[in-house]
């Protein structure tokens, strides 16, 4: 249906509105939209974990009770618990199911959904093992968190475009056209300082500014979805979760800056987001929220999909441009910046997915509401993907100023098992470590940059003390090494004899002339580089560095790895006292390295042995042990 | 366009506000240290050595690209920038490989080792690397017929890829790959020789290191110099004159024809005649050529083949434009099938004793010799070597001449004397003219002094055109030069427009900056107007020729009295005349 | 070598490079809709494509191989792909990388001799929740360990022997 101008977008979104009442907290009459409605998280983790099929065994039973006006069920965007997937919420009692399989619907369709009794089992749990049964509102995990750009996940089907007007959706955009022109929009962002959420924290509101300013025909307004780093996966979630939060904010920007088209450059590895863009664009076209005459306004804008192809680098913002232009993701020196000379040579405007989210809620909400959230110098919140040795594994969204503390330990449920917190790792190949030491630094851009690190795109990595410093540097090298475009020698080669050096290193050969050289080359890529990516490519090396040094030099003068992790330096060892002469280890050993027998304890010739810890997993008395 | 104060080093000057930083501080003659930047062909800022500090930024920026603005304060040296540059510089030595004393680049013409003199680095931070690269060479050698390659000594400056693709059109070769990985190839990963390359050797005069030469063909030559049963014959073309000088220290634009005449004579060639004189022979053909198809209703327009690299260009990309090509072959290819035709017959010489080598500005023609069909006489090569500019300086240097004390010498008989109009065969618009003089005569039917034709000289302009009237008709014509230039106006001719007569030169400037001729490092290229110097010595000696116009040429006279008949006739359309081949696919 | 698949990829490649030739920056578009109808990208194809966008065929292939995603060898019946994105690293992906390299004697971006089995290693998909995570042509395999390895490919080994290929051309 075509939404002819803001009027009807109203009815709609008043419409639509009541039938999602039972969702938000409000009071509502069961004729509009059922008595219950069943949330399922449909994305990621939990797709792949076989949420589909619980959908469609609840479907099922809806169908042959012919209960559909009754129970509705909605496939949703990330719920955000990725570790207690698949998940499911009720509402309007908002009881949340973790770890459901398809054969749990049995027993939560007659217990709960018509007896009227949740299922217990199924609550989400704590740390401690306590089940919580308004798990949104009470579990550590949700309680402290706050969401802005999350908003929509998890509670709306993202494939329903009335759905997302039904919460407010598009009411940006018609304040936008209806009540505002270009220049209060950009005042309003300006204002607001919202700052990028893809790594660089620019605020959008001066970005804005700058491409309006210029004099030009044609403009652009990007989208960088190619969230490369890895470990990140919040602008995934968005995409696939709220994908018309995306469109609209583009569509304000273009209204702002003077641009009718639009890029969303999304990274080939994520087909499932590509699809909901698609789904979701198209809906907006029927609408008459995209192409032209938007509202009844003179105002165009449309909106492309772009894929990428599997280069990091393209999340670099002319590299990203070269690359929609079909040519090598290659990036180039600044000036000109891309809002004056961007895209196809025209002014561009590129923001990340995460920082588009906050956009229409900023306009409708106003920038009193925003600036309250946050820091001083930090406005609002920030998405974080939570993964590594962390409990509660997943997504989540808190104000700017949170500490890592709180996130770590209240949100993520702490490092599971016996493990000691040893680092947190933001920014992904750009960023460094937070050490224990720095537990309580809040999480904004200002302080973690303070600490050598960066907030990045949000990915935030927890090690425990069975991950070497060293090693984990050496991953980070390899990636950017791999990653490289490979146009400037301080990065293309720089980075490969920084990775030569820490390999070295992490097999028990290097000295203590090898730190100083990698402190050396860091200084001359960060100098040196001619994009982001290389610049800061030295990072993960310097923060390992500066807090982990004796990790470094154990390795360098006493040839160990502390961590246990790197191989050329483990000793397996055979405890002669608890060696049991089964021989067990001997006859599995793959290169023969393990001698003994009935009156001798068994012993490994270290020369031989390579490391490979089959006989430790294969010696039913515990009796090898790995000694770093 | 205004003016702006920036203040360099603490000197202030007042620059274009179109300037970069690194043109500002030419100003002031601080010359900052670049790599990849070649002006006007490739200005990328990538190779990273140029970093300058602007005050007010934090982080350093390339001033090969940097736009000056007014008030800015820029510091080109600093111990923050020097330790800079000396360590990213290691880290480009520390991937090329060591084997400076067999390289022809080595002593001046390497950019990178001029660089590494210049800034002290330390081998230490880059030998070991070094080692296993020489050692263990990446990348395989690409020998083509008139191109080598060796990526293992590419510093991946992007310059060859700049002028292949957006000067000369012609898009052979790109960066493959990324990161460590990157390497500059053709589609496929082929061999040149497979590729659309048209051997042009633009890349050659661009490169900064070894990593691109001509194919070296002075082995044969020197097996056939000293081989007592073989005549040998050098044959040295326009271009070539006027730029050998450099080789051996004179200033852009020394005309060096006596001198050059005298070094062959000494290296041990038999005869020394002159492209030139088939230049002129050339002209009487082709002149001819135009005013039969003009008269009697041919194809038109004619374009000149004497470019090999334009005449692969064409066959590549223009193939329907086949038939407009004259039918003439090249002037030193002309030479050698009279060389082993009329001068052979009229000296007892049997043809299979004669080694003709052309001393050329151009790789292309090594390309062009090996033609299957340029072989007129018994089925032997018009030309047998094709060496160029830089080759022949190589062997005079090797030999031990020195070049500077020789006395002049003239070329030989009968095939060393020429006019003014084969001479200016070596720049851009010079054929045109050198026809226009001549069909200006067979059609008027008058001799009078050389007309110079100066609207289709000069090198700024890509593409000249005039309209020129002789006799009855006024003919349209146009010069090209580069190949870029040439897409361009062959797209015109696509697209319906007419023209009687076109002279294309594959190389910028034509033949004066073939890619064989001697190498000028970006320090010169970027700020002296080098091919306008090398052009100005071929107008300066036409200007003093007596004979200015080819069909006065006596030798040539004589050559169609004695030998050939008549222009145009069944002896010369043997001789002289070839055909193309349909490269598109 | 023209036999009736053959002919049908042939015109769907012009198709697409028809309905892309217009569009600015058409080249990677193009390059993935050829990639899906072939499984990777042949010399004829790029060919095809660098005339049907008149441009340098060189210049194609500086794109075509820049990217990860795009491949100039053939890829195996299954394509395997394990994740090392930093939350899978930490959790042991590259152990499960080396048992697959083990198990299928091939390295990563090789394809087995039989044409089944094809190895990658990619950077973060994003499942991190899941970690460690493979996935073998699209379908995602959570919380992986080593010692799952064998029992998955023995499933596709079976499959592929179950089904009745017909003889590529």
């Amino acid at each position: 249906m075509l939404i002819k101008n803001s009027e009807v977008l109203r009815e709609l979104r008043d419409r639509k509105h009541k039938e999602m009442a039972l969702r938000l907290g409000e009071d509502f009459d069961p004729k509009d939209g059922g008595r219950m409605h069943i949330l399922i998280c449909g994305v990621a983790g939990c797709q792949s974990a076989g949420s589909l099929g619980i959908y469609e065994e609840l479907n099922k039973r809806i169908e042959e009770n012919g209960l559909q006006s009754e129970i509705k069920i909605i496939s949703t965007g990330c719920m955000g618990l990725c570790a207690q997937g698949p998940l499911m919420v009720t509402y309007p009692d908002e009881i949340m199911y973790t770890h459901v399989e398809p054969s749990d619907v049995e027993e939560i369709w007659n217990s709960h959904v018509i007896g009227g009794k949740p299922v217990e089992r199924l609550f989400a749990t704590e740390p401690d093992g306590t089940k919580i049964a308004h798990a949104l509102k009470d579990h550590s995990f949700y309680s402290k968190q706050l969401k802005i750009a999350l908003k929509n996940c998890g509670l709306i089907n993202p494939l329903d475009i009335e759905e997302y007007i039904g919460v407010d959706g598009y009411g940006a955009l018609a304040k936008c056209l209806d009540d505002m022109d270009p220049e209060d929009v950009i005042d309003t962002m300006k204002d607001a300082v919202l700052r990028g959420r893809g790594g660089a924290g620019f605020p959008l509101g001066v970005k804005w500014e700058s491409a309006a300013r210029e004099m030009a025909p044609v403009k652009y307004i990007c989208c960088n979805a190619d969230e490369g780093d890895p470990g990140a996966f919040m602008d995934r979630s968005i995409l696939e979760g709220d994908p018309h939060s995306i469109l609209e904010a583009m569509a304000i920007a273009g209204y702002a800056c003077g641009a009718k088209q639009g890029y969303i450059y999304v990274r080939a590895e994520y087909p499932v987001a590509v699809e909901r863009l698609g789904v979701a664009i198209k809906q907006a076209h029927e609408y008459g929220l995209l192409g032209k005459n938007i509202l009844g306004r003179p105002f165009d804008f449309d909106i492309d999909i772009r894929l990428g192809a599997g280069a990091f680098v393209c999340g670099e913002a002319t590299a990203l441009m070269a690359s929609i232009e079909g040519k090598r993701g290659e990036p180039r020196p600044k000036p000109p910046r891309s809002t004056e000379k961007g895209l196809f040579d025209c002014p561009t405007v590129l923001n990340n997915v995460e920082t588009f989210a906050n956009v229409p809620q900023i306009i409708m909400k106003g920038t009193d509401w925003f600036k309250a959230i946050g820091t001083e110098k930090s406005n609002g919140t920030k998405v974080f993907a939570l993964g590594g040795k962390i409990e509660n594994t997943g997504l989540v969204e808190v104000p700017m100023g949170t500490t890592l503390r709180e996130v770590v330990f209240d949100i993520g449920g702490g490092v599971p098992g016996h493990l000691n917190f040893k680092a947190a790792q933001t920014g992904g190949p750009s960023g460094g470590c937070i050490t224990s030491e720095h537990l309580d630094t809040p999480m904004d851009f200002d302080s973690l940059t303070k600490l050598g690190t960066m907030m990045g795109s949000g990915g935030l990595i927890v090690m425990a003390e069975d991950s070497c410093m060293v090693d984990i540097a050496k991953f980070f090298l390899d990636f950017t090494v791999d990653e490289s475009c490979g146009k400037c020698p301080p990065c293309r080669i720089g980075t490969k004899r920084m990775l030569d050096i820490t390999k070295k290193i992490t097999e028990g050969k290097g000295n203590m002339d090898d730190l100083d050289e990698l402190e050396d080359l860091a200084q001359m890529i960060k100098t040196g580089a001619l994009c982001g990516l290389g610049q800061s490519a030295p990072n993960p090396v310097v923060s390992t560095l500066k807090y982990f040094k004796d990790e470094y030099i154990a390795h360098v003068r006493d040839k160990k790895c502390p961590a246990g992790v790197c191989v050329s330096m483990l000793k397996y060892i055979i405890m002669a006292e608890t060696c049991r002469r089964c021989g067990i280890c001997a006859k599995n050993c793959p290169v023969g390295a393990i001698t003994g027998d009935k009156d001798h304890p068994y012993v490994i010739d270290q020369d031989k042995c390579i490391k490979c810890g089959v006989c430790m997993s294969k010696c039913p008395f515990k009796s090898i042990l790995k000694n770093a | 366009m205004s003016k702006v104060h920036v203040t360099i080093d603490g000197i202030q000057v007042y620059v274009p506000d179109n300037y970069t930083i690194l043109e500002a501080a030419k100003e002031i003659n601080i010359h900052i240290p670049t790599l990849c930047f070649l002006k006007d062909v490739s200005e990328l800022g990538c190779c990273r050595m140029c970093l300058v500090e602007i005050k007010g930024k934090k982080e350093l920026q390339a001033a090969c690209v940097h736009p000056v603005k007014d008030g800015m304060e820029v510091i080109t040296h600093s111990a923050r920038i020097n330790r800079y540059r000396k360590k990213n510089l290691e880290l480009i030595l520390s991937n090329h490989p060591a084997r400076c004393q067999s390289c022809t680049r080595s002593i001046s013409q390497c950019e990178l080792q001029v660089l590494a003199n210049k800034l002290d680095v330390e081998s230490n931070n880059y030998l070991k690397y070094q080692d296993s690269i020489t050692m263990n060479p990446k990348s395989d050698i690409d020998e083509g017929v008139s191109l080598f390659r060796d990526p293992n000594r590419c510093v991946l400056c992007r310059r060859c890829v700049s002028i292949c693709n957006n000067i000369q059109t012609v898009g052979a070769i790109s960066p493959l790959f990324r990161g460590m990985s990157t390497v500059i190839g053709t589609a496929g990963m082929n061999a040149i020789d497979s590729s659309v390359c048209v051997n042009c050797g633009q890349c050659i005069s661009v490169c900064p290191t070894g990593a691109l030469q001509e194919h070296r063909s002075l082995d044969g030559v020197m097996d056939d110099l000293y081989d007592p049963d073989k005549i040998v014959i050098a044959q040295t073309a326009p271009a070539v004159r006027a730029a050998l000088g450099e080789e051996f220290g004179n200033p852009i634009g020394t005309n060096v024809t006596g001198k050059m005449v005298t070094a062959l004579k000494m290296l041990g060639f038999d005869k020394v005649f002159d492209t030139n004189t088939g230049a002129d022979l050339t002209i009487m053909e082709e002149g001819t050529e135009l005013i039969d198809r003009i008269r009697g209703g041919g194809v038109l327009p004619l374009i000149t083949s004497c470019s090999p690299g334009w005449v692969k260009f064409c066959e590549h990309n223009f193939p329907e434009f086949l038939p407009n090509l004259s039918s003439c072959k090249s002037p030193h290819e002309m030479l050698g099938a009279i060389i082993k035709s009329y001068y052979a017959e009229k000296n007892g010489i049997d043809p299979k004793k004669i080694v003709v080598v052309s001393v050329m500005p151009c790789t292309a023609k090594k390309f062009e010799a090996q033609r299957p069909e340029l072989a007129s006489v018994e089925d032997l090569p018009d030309v047998d070597h094709v060496i160029t500019t830089r080759e022949l300086a190589r062997m005079i240097r090797q030999i031990g001449i020195d070049f500077n004390s020789l006395s002049d010498t003239n070329f030989d008989d009968p095939l060393g004397m020429s006019t003014g109009a084969g001479l200016i065969f070596g720049t851009t618009g010079g054929v045109m003219e050198a026809a226009l003089r001549t069909v200006n005569d067979l059609l008027t039917g008058t001799n009078s002094d050389a007309l110079d034709y100066n609207e289709v000289r000069g090198i700024d302009d890509g593409i000249k055109e005039a309209t020129v009237k002789i006799a009855d008709l006024e003919l349209k014509v146009a010069v090209a030069h580069g190949l870029g230039n040439a897409r361009r106006l062959m797209d015109r001719l696509r697209a319906g427009e007419r023209f009687d007569f076109i002279e294309v030169m594959a190389c910028p400037g034509g033949c004066i900056n073939g890619g064989g001729q001697p190498l000028q490092v970006s320090d010169v290229r970027n700020w002296i107007d080098f091919k306008e110097k090398r052009a100005h010595a071929l107008y300066a000696g036409d200007q003093k020729m007596i004979m200015r116009k080819s069909h006065n040429n006596p030798a040539i006279r004589r050559l169609y009295k004695e030998y050939l008949g008549f222009a145009g006739g069944m002896k010369a359309h043997k001789l002289l005349h070839t055909h193309y081949t349909d490269r598109s696919e | 070598m023209s036999c009736e698949k053959c002919q049908k990829e042939q015109e769907m490649l012009q198709e697409i490079i028809l309905k892309h030739k217009d569009t600015p920056g058409a080249l990677i578009p193009i390059l993935h809709e050829a990639q899906n109808i072939y499984g990777y990208l042949p010399p004829e194809v790029l060919h095809e494509i660098a005339k049907g966008l008149n441009m340098p065929e060189a210049e194609v292939y500086g794109v075509a191989t820049f990217y990860s995603q795009f491949s100039l060898q053939k890829k195996g019946k299954y394509r395997i792909n394990v994740c090392l994105g930093t939350a899978c690293y930490v959790k042991g992906a590259q152990d499960i990388l080396d048992k697959f390299k083990l198990r299928l004697m091939i390295d990563v971006g090789e394809c087995t001799d039989d044409g089944l089995f094809s190895l990658e290693a990619c950077r973060c998909i994003g499942a991190c929740g899941l970690a460690p995570v493979v996935t073998i042509n699209g379908d995602v395999y959570g919380r992986m360990n080593p010692d799952m390895v064998d029992e998955i490919l023995d499933k596709y080994e079976a499959l592929a022997a179950s089904e009745q290929e017909g003889e590529a051309c």
